[in-house]
């Protein structure tokens, strides 16, 4: 079959001067089983094996109670797996890695806490001066939009602006790896695609390696270099999509022809889930 | 014109609550005046007026609106300190919370004057045994609302902060205390005006000395009036404690406005 336009080979971003250094993400043979009362297991998740090269960005997809959320949070440190490993820099995951930033599909923000106090949590909590982790959150703020909005509390933004300060929250520490766990999940279509072009132009600055959970083709299509597909529960890969579209991208490749076959091929592979 | 409205609007809040009490004293008169009933069961204002001038210049108001003031204030501190603290346990603590949560909610269910004797005896007439009352009148509602407050904290947030690899002391105090701050000022507020009874309720039992024990008193001498003036300095004592918390409610809490 002819393609009306060649697909174009993938080709990492330039990425100027970045002091980030991007980690490896991996499970092997990672499982989760939950303990439901009356001591009934409940197998959540796997095994499921695959390895993330660091800077890469992938998106993780499939039916709802699949154990995605479950395996990110098995990476984070926050989940212990019943059986095998997740790695992180090639290391097993025992506790929060220092390298590894999670983000959640709400905000989570605390609202004792202004944008700026929010944002300059992480900072804070390792120690760094008021004025340094001050500094850090105001370099952030206008590549969120959120400059006008440093002192304000949370009680007063919208879902959008929230993730967006969710989301400093996460980058200013500038880890080596994000996991975000459908972050933009609850947002309304306009907004998520901003803030998922947002965090495409953060990630060619920085090249942190990044995990999204979505359930949405389109979004993943559009951000990711590869796609991971998973089965209903208990989760194991089905698929994995490479996604060979140029770099950087834009809205309007959605509607490239070469766009619409990858997003076929993930659907069809969760649809066989 | 907008700052003529505020001015309307701060008199109207400064005068809309004084209006009330304007009309009790009014009726108040009117009743003493008809002369249903004699003087000493119910003086005029005036007569409780004079009554507190004379009090207040021969300093025996304010030698014994002092003496509950000190003692309700140690208590206050006691108790919410002691409830605090022993909730932080109950609530972080799974053997604690079933050995102790049983009887602190018994004792809790037990009126305070019942047990008020009690402490007399133990702690003699003097200020401290109101000082215990005060504190264990304090001390539960705050064990309370500590408990309930470090468990309103959400596992999401918790998890954030795991995340961040917070140590338990971070977790301590830029997780729990903000959390459980206006659940905390809450039992504080409450705590507040409860301490002022259970100095009043100590005071009753036994006492040298102290608002409650001038009712005592007072009341035997057909005095009134002066029984009317240590009610009114009481009334007082706590209203102020109220709008102290209330004050540091308001600067604390901004964020929920």
């Amino acid at each position: 079959m002819i393609l009306p336009r060649p697909i174009r080979t993938t080709s990492f971003p330039q990425r100027t001067e970045s002091d980030v250094t991007s980690v490896s993400l991996a499970a092997q043979q990672l499982s989760v089983t939950y303990t439901l009362a009356g001591n009934r297991p409940l197998p959540a998740l796997g095994p499921t094996t695959f390895a993330i090269p660091a800077g890469q960005f992938v998106c993780l997809v499939g039916p709802s109670g699949c154990g995605k959320s479950t395996l990110v949070r098995a990476l984070a440190g926050l989940e212990q797996p019943t059986s095998g490993t997740a790695l992180v820099a090639d290391r097993p995951v025992v506790e929060p890695p220092a390298q590894v930033g999670i983000m959640f599909q709400d905000a989570n923000l605390m609202p004792w806490r202004t944008v700026l106090d929010n944002m300059a949590l992480p900072l804070e909590l390792t120690g760094v001066a008021r004025d340094e982790r001050e500094q850090a959150v105001f370099d952030l703020l206008p590549q969120l939009g959120l400059s006008e909005f440093a002192h304000a509390y949370p009680g007063d933004l919208s879902g959008g602006m929230a993730q967006r300060v969710a989301l400093g929250r996460v980058l200013v520490r500038r880890p080596g790896a994000l996991l975000l766990d459908e972050p933009f999940g609850a947002l309304d279509a306009l907004t998520r695609e901003q803030i998922g072009l947002d965090l495409l132009a953060f990630w060619r600055q920085e090249g942190q390696t990044i995990l999204m959970v979505t359930h949405d083709i389109h979004e993943a299509v559009l951000l990711a270099d590869r796609v991971l597909v998973m089965s209903r529960r208990p989760g194991r890969l089905l698929a994995d999509i490479p996604v060979t579209l140029d770099r950087p991208r834009a809205i309007s490749d959605t509607y490239h022809e070469a766009f619409g076959q990858i997003a076929a091929e993930v659907r069809t592979a969760i649809e066989r889930a | 014109m907008k700052g003529r409205r505020d001015y309307v609007r701060l008199s109207g809040r400064l005068f809309v609550p004084l209006l009330l009490p304007a009309i009790l004293l009014i009726v108040w008169q009117i009743v003493v005046s008809l002369g249903v009933y004699p003087e000493f069961i119910i003086p005029s204002p005036l007569a409780v007026f004079e009554k507190f001038v004379e009090v207040l210049g021969n300093g025996r108001l304010l030698t014994n609106t002092w003496a509950t003031l000190s003692q309700t204030l140690v208590g206050l501190v006691i108790g919410v300190l002691g409830g605090v603290v022993l909730g932080y346990a109950i609530a972080k603590n799974r053997l604690l919370d079933d050995v102790l949560s049983p009887l602190v909610i018994t004792l809790q269910s037990t009126p305070v004057v019942a047990y008020a004797p009690l402490l007399v005896i133990w702690f003699g007439s003097g200020p401290t045994s109101k000082i215990v009352t005060s504190a264990l009148i304090v001390f539960f509602p705050m064990l309370m609302n500590t408990v309930v407050g470090l468990n309103s904290v959400p596992a999401s947030l918790r998890d954030l902060m795991r995340s961040l690899r917070a140590t338990p002391w971070q977790m301590f105090t830029h997780l729990e205390v903000p959390a459980a701050m206006p659940l905390l000022l809450g039992g504080l507020k409450v705590s507040a005006t409860l301490a002022v009874i259970g100095s009043v309720v100590g005071e009753f039992v036994s006492a040298r000395a102290g608002l409650g024990w001038l009712i005592n008193d007072a009341r035997y001498n057909f005095d009134t009036p002066l029984v009317l003036v240590a009610v009114f300095m009481l009334a007082v004592i706590a209203r102020t404690l109220y709008a102290l918390v209330g004050l540091l409610e308001r600067r604390m809490l901004a964020w929920r406005r």
